[in-house]
């Protein structure tokens, strides 16, 4: 008599630890081999798209905050660039730089939090402890130069909003000091560890082909051994001005994928310390008063600035009519942002291109014909994260 | 690396009679076709060793609710061997069912589902058209210009029923949508309420 098989019907998340967030996926399962994984998001859809037509530019920075939660300023940057290329601003050096910085932040900040999980996911949970008290640090540098911890609001369409404060830098430059050592500890505990490499190898194998065809980008990408990196490609703001490798995979499994994140810190780690060495002395946002807010000082002697100042904050500048995409190298990925303006002080359209949405559309692609407990590995290696898979 | 204008070139030289207006800004160029040379055209471009745009970035539309073909819809290509994007854009009226180019991009799936569901633009040959980031059993298209921006249903459990329920969008406080083009005038809202 043949055996009688049946396949189930597995509801994975929404509320699950290794699901990283609300996902829900509906896996099927023949025995412990997944068949079919169909994942359902849009649990965590809050409208930002729609809420950023009804606010003006400035007003719609922080939702570019609340997208990958993890790393803010980097979404804060492509939303920035879009509107400074429709107006041609020129953004001073300092900016720039202070940009930069904390864009590499934002990528150490991401990184660490998804190599760790990740490892948390297969069964280790040192390096999640060791990473997190990092995070803090960096975290910490978030809220002295923005005032919070997260969701920073800091970059401006030309340039940041406020200048360092005194002895950041100095601080900034301890922590790069620090840090190696702390990845280096990280590694010590991953990179050769039996178990991580037997849940990490040959799981999730991207083809070169098929990461082009599913639009993946970032490490996703890079993993498989695509040399592609928007800072070194299509580069913005002053990243041609640095000097920093872009590490490629061989195999595209998820194994290559971590090793990637790790060089990626350590690269993050050099472009800060070159910003440091050449932080140019000068201002921090365009001297433009249609668009950046005058001085506190100003506004209590100059009629113009008080002006300026009022304009600014009740309607806004306007922005001229125009069509644009821009994009940044986010950590997950092609991070960019299609804007239609009107001429008004408020979008007309801005729709966002999260990285983490292509990918997890791969889902069923990647984890076709693995075994049930590789699931958490994959979801994990993708780097999702639904603040910016459902917007 | 290919020049942009040469690319603009090749594309008008080997595409022209489909090609209604090219245009080249921000280091970009923008494609206008018709609807029915859709996948034509993005075969052309992914398949040409010319133009090599073989990464589909993403698919979106606009809504213009005054014009007569009410939605643009929008195809962002990138193309990593020559380092160059492309816009393509077609016009499509209310109601009008545009060819997938899910055969040629395999990521255009949930980009089309998203647009459907943001946009309520149909997709001929999809092989799977759900809604995909609103809830199950949401009704409308939310991205369009006509949805309002709080919504119709709100979400809450009840105690009576001891399950969670749907119910009509109550505000304690309107949304106010100030008018900052012309201050003088007084915002609408206040205008209405003043009236009554």
């Amino acid at each position: 008599m043949a055996k009688e098989t049946k396949t189930l019907n597995l509801n994975f998340g929404p509320q699950h630890p290794a699901a990283h967030g609300v996902l829900r996926l509906i896996l099927q399962l023949d025995g412990e081999i997944v068949e079919k994984a169909d994942p359902h998001i849009g649990l965590l859809h809050r409208g930002t798209e729609k809420l950023i037509e009804n606010k003006t530019y400035t007003q719609a920075v922080p939702y570019f905050d609340r997208l990958d939660y993890v790393a803010p300023m980097n979404q804060e940057h492509a939303f920035a660039l879009a509107i400074e290329k429709i107006l041609k601003i020129e953004v001073p050096i300092r900016a720039q730089y202070i940009r930069v910085m904390f864009c590499e932040i934002g990528r150490i900040l991401s990184h660490i939090l998804n190599v760790t999980t990740q490892a948390m996911d297969v069964g280790a949970l040192t390096p999640t402890l060791w990473g997190f008290e990092e995070r803090e640090i960096l975290m910490g540098f978030y809220e002295k130069v923005s005032g919070s911890r997260l969701h920073a609001n800091y970059f401006r369409a030309g340039g940041v909003h406020q200048d360092l404060p005194k002895g950041l830098d100095k601080e900034i430059g301890k922590f790069c000091e620090r840090f190696p050592k702390i990845i280096n500890d990280l590694e010590l505990l991953l990179t050769d560890n039996r178990i991580f490499k037997q849940r990490n190898v040959d799981i999730g194998v991207v083809s070169k082909q098929d990461a082009l065809d599913y639009s993946f980008s970032g490490v996703m990408l890079r993993g498989s051994g695509v040399p592609w990196d928007l800072r070194k490609s299509q580069p913005y703001d002053c990243y041609e001005q640095f000097e920093f490798k872009i590490p490629v995979g061989k195999n595209g499994d998820c194994y290559d994928r971590y090793l990637c994140r790790i060089e990626e810190m350590k690269e993050s780690v050099n472009i800060i310390n070159q910003c440091l060495a050449n932080l140019p002395v000068g201002p921090i946002k365009t001297d433009d008063g249609k668009i950046s807010p005058p001085p506190k000082k100003e506004i209590k002697q100059s009629m113009e600035a008080l002006i300026h100042h009022f304009k600014l904050y009740t309607e806004g500048y306007r922005v001229d009519k125009d069509e644009i995409y821009t994009a940044v190298e986010a950590p997950k990925g092609e991070f960019g942002v299609y804007l239609i303006s009107d001429g008004s002080s408020k979008p007309y359209k801005c729709k966002i291109r999260a990285p983490g949405f292509s990918h997890l559309q791969a889902m069923d692609y990647l984890i076709k014909g693995h075994m049930l407990a590789d699931v958490p590995a994959v979801l994990g290696s993708m780097d999702i994260v639904f603040g910016e898979v459902d917007r | 690396m290919q020049n942009i204008q040469d690319l603009e070139k090749i594309l008008n030289s080997e595409l022209n009679t489909k090609i209604k207006s090219s245009l080249i800004k921000h280091n970009q160029i923008y494609l206008k076709i018709d609807e029915t040379d859709l996948t034509e055209v993005i075969l052309f471009l992914k398949a040409n060793s010319k133009t090599k745009f073989r990464q589909l970035i993403d698919i979106t539309a606009v809504d213009f609710p005054e014009n007569e073909v009410r939605f643009k819809l929008v195809y962002l290509l990138l193309s990593h061997e020559f380092n160059q994007r492309i816009i393509i854009e077609i016009d499509v009226k209310e109601k009008e069912i545009v060819g997938s180019i899910t055969s040629i991009f395999p990521a255009a799936n949930w980009m089309e589902r998203e647009v459907f569901d943001m946009y309520g633009i149909d997709f001929k040959d999809h092989p799977d058209l759900r809604r995909i980031l609103t809830d199950y059993g949401f009704e409308g298209h939310p991205l369009r210009k006509d949805f309002p921006l709080t919504g119709h249903n709100e979400v809450r459990y009840s105690h009576e029923t001891k399950k969670v329920i749907y119910e009509p969008v109550k505000l304690e406080q309107n949304y106010r949508n100030f008018d900052y083009e012309s201050p003088w005038e007084g915002t609408k809202y206040i205008k209405e309420q003043t009236k009554e």
